[in-house]
């Protein structure tokens, strides 16, 4: 089952690196990884996507916890979160099929970044799984250069702050 | 206050009452150790060996439960520092090592002596600090201690170039504290307690599982008082073993691969397994799904991540163990005051199976036993303030079997990690944290030879130590594993019992060496050792075709296991 989590930091040296090294060390997997500042000066938030079973999650959750930059685990839910990516594809095609390409792309939310003789780069800002389908309808075209930055999200605007969580509660 | 960087590490130590620290000089910590000279109150003990140093921090650490320091200079004298600071994150031992590195402008460069201690260590300490700044130490060092010793105990690395130590600061001690990030856990909460104490007291047969972390968690006046308040057996784990009086008739021995059969009989069968900062290691369980199998499990600890990491448990109490286990043993006493039975025929069926299943060996043949020395160590001892500490392999666990604990703190060894050597300047170390007791090492001729260079530190510091050395010849317990498991092949396990000369080895580095051969000279030499007051080695030359019993072998069921004298057929598993 895969996972969101997000982990705020306290933005000093090897933050990131003692995540990743725990990840590696217990042999867990990260999918995806997105790394950046947020609100708050010198805290920056991790984004991770794991595919993992319940037992692993709260695993990683408890021993992401104990290090000691790390402000706050937090479960990114399906359902309880808006989560975005952000794709540039470069495609071979055509200038008479340009325009088709083009429009479609500008359907799904799309946009044309940079226009070449037999090639278009395009950027998509969606769903991960948006991504997953335009990546799929870009590939009949042929897909040269292609670069997504790994998941970010937050809690819905209408949602609780944080589902309680087991660990939570016996705290 | 303007002064170097070595010198504000110096008053954060004294800010912090470090009393002593262990290590040894080199280029890229040479205006710390300059700052020393230039005076300090911390009491500084030369090791030969950074291995060592940072042992004998950790010995000083178990022994005194106060935080251990070790200092080292760059590159190799921060590798050696490795060993030790794994084994401290794997018995979560309170540790602050202090490291040189070259200059801030040759960091990168593959400089002389430079490596990357923080990046090294990284998956084996709480954290670490690379100090960029002199203004940061007094915070940064304060941070170190207040990380290793709170929540989980643990090792902490400062990794401080060689520049930052010299040039010259405006400090004030004590540092601040600006740690956000680190909060363990302080309460405890009242519900878990109450269903935790509801189901121990209306168990019929409950088990108090004790691990290390009620040593580490100073929670062993509170076991006491649980164990007593319920009429609650306890087994200790080797990491627990001293936390719990061993003549105390709750007290059910050691469970796991060399534990006595009713230890392991006792855990397996309880139907309330009341875990109390232990972490359901593989040494203990043996194959974990038949590891007491059908209990409810209890259980107690300081970090979260053990709770359900390896066994799910059914009622888990996050918190220091102290608090914890106080309050669940005022929880117990009230079920008892309201009725709920002691389990009597529970602690009758235990007597019954350590009656039944006492630990025995062979005297047979000349050779002297170790189990024989061990068990006069214990006669010799008993009721003395005594420290022992170990090595590890076969002496480690007929130490366990035959050395009764009885003060918290008093036996010291390397459980998680199983450091080879790590006896000897752990055994040191003790003795700079408790001068006043008897430290006696209990070591493997293995063991003696990765850090025997250490009795030159023991000598020439007065720090006396008692080294008696189960002596076979061999690597032991791989041996014994060979024997066993691998058709009887002995593979590069034969040391000799007389390379090297042990006794004359002891009176180079400065102390007194013994030799026994036979069992009627073995009263004498440990009653004239454990009185010198000198640092001694009595080398026991004891049988090397004796095996360590009872055992489980790796991957089998904890009930499955051989006692002495089984006829040896092991069936893969």
């Amino acid at each position: 089952v895969k996972h969101t989590l997000s982990v705020t930091v306290h933005d000093k040296p090897g933050a990131l690196t003692r995540i990743t090294t725990m990840f590696a060390r217990r042999g867990f997997n990260i999918e995806s990884l997105a790394v950046g500042p947020t609100e708050r000066p010198g805290v920056s938030c991790i984004t991770l996507r794991v595919d993992c079973t319940q037992h692993s999650l709260e695993q990683i959750e408890k021993q992401i916890h104990k290090l000691v930059d790390v402000l706050r685990v937090t479960e990114l839910v399906a359902g309880e979160a808006v989560e975005r990516e952000l794709m540039l594809v470069k495609v071979s095609v055509p200038p008479e099929r340009r325009a088709e390409l083009v429009t479609t792309a500008e359907a799904l939310g799309g946009r044309l970044l940079d226009v070449g003789a037999d090639a278009v780069v395009l950027e998509l800002v969606a769903t991960p799984e948006e991504i997953d389908s335009f990546h799929e309808l870009c590939r009949p075209y042929g897909v040269s250069d292609l670069v997504r930055t790994g998941r970010v999200g937050v809690p819905r605007a209408a949602g609780r702050r944080r589902t309680p969580r087991r660990l939570a509660a016996i705290n | 206050m303007r002064m170097t960087g070595g010198d504000a590490i110096l008053r954060a130590l004294e800010a912090e009452g470090v009393e002593v620290m262990f290590g040894i000089p080199g280029g890229a910590i040479m205006p710390t150790y300059d700052a020393i000279a230039r005076g300090t109150t911390v009491r500084h003990v030369l090791a030969r060996h950074e291995q060592g140093a940072g042992h004998m921090a950790q010995g000083y650490a178990r022994a005194s439960g106060r935080v251990g320091v070790a200092i080292a200079t760059s590159g190799p004298g921060a590798t050696n520092l490795v060993t030790p600071i794994a084994d401290a994150w794997m018995d979560s031992t309170p540790l602050v090592c202090i490291t040189g590195q070259v200059r801030s402008t040759l960091i990168g460069t593959d400089a002389f002596q430079e490596c990357d201690i923080t990046g090294i260590t990284m998956p084996i300490v709480k954290h670490s600090w690379l100090v960029q700044d002199g203004r940061e130490l007094p915070s940064v060092l304060r941070a170190a201690f207040h990380v290793a010793r709170t929540g989980r105990c643990g090792p902490v690395l400062v990794d401080v170039p060689r520049d930052v130590q010299e040039a010259v600061v405006d400090v004030s001690f004590p540092g601040e504290l600006d740690l956000p990030g680190w909060r363990p856990p302080t309460k405890v909460h009242p519900l878990q307690i109450r269903e935790a104490g509801r189901a121990i007291a209306n168990a019929r047969k409950p088990m108090l599982y004790v691990g290390g972390g009620t040593l580490n968690g100073d929670a062993c006046a509170e076991l006491l008082d649980l164990a007593e308040a319920g009429s609650l057996p306890v087994v200790t784990t080797l990491m627990a073993k001293s936390a719990f009086p061993e003549s105390h008739e709750l007290h059910f021995g050691w469970p796991g691969m060399h534990g006595p059969k009713w230890s392991n009989l006792a855990i397996n069968s309880c139907d309330v397994l009341v875990a109390i900062g232990a972490r359901f290691d593989d040494r203990v369980t043996g194959k974990l799904s038949a590891f007491a199998p059908g209990a409810t499990v209890v259980h107690l600890d300081v970090d979260a991540a053990e709770i359900s990491k390896l066994r799910e448990a059914d009622i888990p109490v996050v918190g220091s163990l102290a608090t914890a286990v106080g309050a669940l043993a005022r929880e117990v006493e009230r079920h008892r005051a309201e009725g709920t039975p002691s389990p009597r025929a529970w602690l009758d069926q235990l007597h019954a199976w350590r009656e039944e299943f006492p630990l025995r060996y062979d005297k047979d043949g000349d050779w002297l036993k170790p189990q024989t020395v061990l068990e006069t160590l214990q006669r010799l001892t008993a009721g003395e303030d005594v420290i022992v500490t170990t090595g590890v392999g076969q002496h480690q666990m007929w130490a366990m079997q035959y050395v009764s604990s009885e003060r918290p703190r008093s036996f010291i060894t390397s459980g998680g990690l199983g450091t080879m050597g790590y006896g000897i300047p752990a055994a040191i170390g003790a003795k700079a944290a408790r001068p006043e007791a008897t430290v006696v090492c209990v070591d493997g001729d293995g063991c003696f030879q990765m850090t025997a260079q250490e009795l030159v530190t023991a000598a020439a510091e007065d720090l006396p130590i008692v080294v008696v050395l189960v002596n076979n010849g061999y690597l032991g317990m791989v041996t014994q594993w060979q024997d066993m498991f691998f058709d009887g092949r002995r593979s590069h396990v034969h040391l000799t019992n007389r390379l090297p000369d042990y006794a004359k080895l002891a009176e180079a580095y400065g102390g007194v060496g013994m030799v026994v051969t036979h069992e009627s000279e073995l009263e004498p030499a440990l009653t004239e050792a454990l009185s010198l007051g000198r640092m001694v080695v009595v080398d026991c030359r004891v049988d090397p075709a004796e095996q360590c019993f009872p055992m489980i072998p790796t991957g089998a069921a904890a009930i499955d296991m051989i006692e002495y004298g089984d006829t040896l057929e092991v069936k893969a598993s």
